[in-house]
């Protein structure tokens, strides 16, 4: 787009502070603002329309997540990762789990690794249409918003089926998953599989020759490859460069080195690779959860050690050592031996990562999350400098901030 | 990974740092080697620029706090290569009456508001940070939450409203 290339050129090379031509003006944008969907701050030195610099302040959703973790079993923890990206709640119960069992050294159950996997890949589609819909709507294209947000809730309705809530889903386990998935799920799938394709296929027509929408993101936000991986950014962002790093395929875990799928990336590394990068990866989740439906084997879905998961109901109903073990677990939590470990999993926005240290009690010593949107945070001020008001719109929404994660 | 050539990898760290990896450990997956404070500017530098290592990313920094222990904090500094796929743990204990390091902020960018974090949280001092401040909390809060001898149901009194566009971080 050579308008928007032209329009992103800053009116002067110099920093704002020594530029003697520039007549700048601050505004503050934000804490609540109607058109960015999350509590965040903004300190804008504007030069007519231009930003010069853009200063931005995090922390309003901030909650303590890490000190409240201290203070409850490893078990406890996991209703509050699903505050954490309540966009995509069951990747972060996943990789937390996952981080624990770690430091366990165990492995779950080979059905298990398969759940996880297509639980987490339902959530990453969530997560990416959230995302993608809400986006579209913040640059006019409000048809789209409303499309996906159909869509997404077709979706929610399976996370319901095995989780039994929408959103706060407390999912996983240290040590499994909280419940097999129902019966007729592939079905279920199937059938909200073919809706979202169609969906999709609209919202594709809807956009992808649209010139409104092409120039509100193409050649904005723009991030060089370099500055890409120093400000530690992963996931859609660092793919919309050209890097084709994914956790899943780089360090791969639950078994995703099974599943065929590719890895979506970009070359100009702006907004609108970013949202290319993520339309094309909710098409390669899909594929990941039907090939893992469709060899989906047989078995328990959590470890058989009576250490680490809940007994059996009719046990802590029917005899001793079955209620007293429950007791033990709920009240004293699992006995994680002293150790360390980080482990990575491939969140909606990037790498999501937990530093868990225990010290052998029941309760965590240090619960410490990577949140992949904090890096997008960062390097948002670098993104925006020499573009217009307007495009903080359309390149928040791409950074797709989730203010439970960011501020923890 | 496989486990033969992480311990190749702490090897051949310490091949390239003489005396300077005071521990390592190649614990649950994960590599990791403890510097002391004094090199650990430099030797952060050299894991990056080094083509044998190539830790492009900064992929997390953190701290720990082992109250009643000396030292008692832990710097975790968790890196990531791109080019070889490999990852590497850097630990630094920092005593409570020098905790302070130097920044990281000028060999990777992430590392400005990690930093930023780990001062807010833990109190930790990040020597030629370009703009050391809190983060998540705000600028009038007391203390440092992530303190274990920080009490988790400490109350703190309601600041006064501010000018939306002063900086009062930014001193006159």
């Amino acid at each position: 787009m050579p308008e928007a290339a032209q329009r992103s050129e800053p009116a002067s090379p110099l920093p704002v502070e020594q530029d003697p031509t520039a007549e700048t003006m601050s505004l503050q944008m934000g804490p609540s603002h109607p058109a960015t969907h999350g509590t965040i701050k903004f300190t804008l030195t504007l030069d007519g329309e231009t930003i010069r610099n853009c200063d931005v302040e995090i922390g309003y959703l901030h909650r303590g997540f890490e000190k409240m973790c201290e203070q409850r079993t490893w078990n406890h923890c996991v209703p509050y990762t699903d505050r954490l990206n309540y966009a995509s709640p069951l990747i972060n119960n996943v990789a937390f789990a996952l981080t624990a069992e770690r430091l366990l050294d165990i492995e779950v159950p080979e059905r298990c690794r398969y759940v996880r996997v297509i639980m987490s890949e339902i959530s990453r589609i969530t997560d990416h249409l959230t995302c993608l819909g809400m986006a579209a709507t913040e640059a006019g294209a409000i048809s789209v918003g409303f499309y996906l947000m159909e869509s997404r809730e077709t979706l929610y309705d399976l996370v319901c089926a095995v989780t039994g809530a929408r959103l706060t889903v407390s999912y996983a386990r240290v040590g499994g998953v909280t419940q097999d998935l129902p019966r007729d799920f592939a079905a279920q799938v199937a059938a909200a599989f073919t809706d979202l394709r169609r969906i999709l296929a609209d919202c594709d027509a809807l956009l992808s020759r649209n010139r409104i929408f092409i120039e509100r993101m193409s050649g904005v936000g723009a991030i060089a490859r370099d500055d890409a991986v120093s400000y530690g950014l992963t996931g859609p962002l660092l793919r919309a460069t050209g890097i084709p790093y994914d956790v899943r395929k780089a360090q791969p875990y639950s078994g995703y080195d099974r599943f065929a799928f590719d890895v979506p990336t970009g070359s100009q590394g702006d907004n609108y690779d970013r949202f290319s990068v993520r339309f094309e990866e909710v098409g390669q989740s899909m594929r990941i959860i039907e090939q893992a439906l469709a060899d989906l084997p047989d078995g328990p879905v959590r470890v058989d050690d009576p250490r680490i998961t809940l007994p059996d109901k009719k046990d802590v109903y029917g005899n001793i050592e079955g209620l007293m073990n429950h007791f033990k677990l709920v009240i004293e939590g699992v006995k994680i031996p002293r150790g360390e470990a980080f482990h990575s999993v491939e969140g909606a926005n990037g790498e999501l990562g937990f530093y868990l240290v225990s010290d052998g009690s029941g309760r965590p010593y240090r619960v410490r999350v990577r949140p992949p949107c904090f890096f997008g945070m960062a390097a948002l001020g670098d993104m925006l400098r020499g573009h217009v008001v307007s495009d903080i719109i359309t390149t928040f929404g791409m950074v797709n901030m989730i203010g439970g994660e960011c501020d923890r | 990974m496989a486990e033969t050539n992480k311990a190749d990898m702490l090897t051949r760290i310490e091949a390239a740092f003489p005396g300077k990896v005071l521990e390592r450990h190649a614990e649950h997956g994960d590599t990791t080697v403890v510097l002391d404070r004094g090199d650990a500017g430099v030797v952060l530098a050299a894991l990056k620029a080094h083509p044998d290592f190539d830790f492009a990313m900064l992929t997390d920094l953190t701290g720990v706090d082992f109250f009643g222990r000396e030292p008692r904090f832990e710097v975790v500094y968790h890196l990531y290569s791109l080019r070889h796929n490999h990852r590497l743990r850097v630990k630094v204990r920092l005593t409570e009456d020098a905790a302070e390091l130097p920044s990281a902020a000028g060999v990777w960018k992430a590392a400005d508001w990690l930093e930023r974090e780990v001062w807010d949280m833990f109190g930790i001092r990040f020597t030629g940070h370009p703009d050391l401040r809190r983060i998540l909390m705000y600028e009038e809060f007391r203390g440092h939450p992530l303190r274990k001898d920080y009490p988790v149901n400490k109350r703190q009194p309601l600041v006064e409203e501010r000018d939306p566009l002063s900086r009062p971080w930014q001193k006159a």
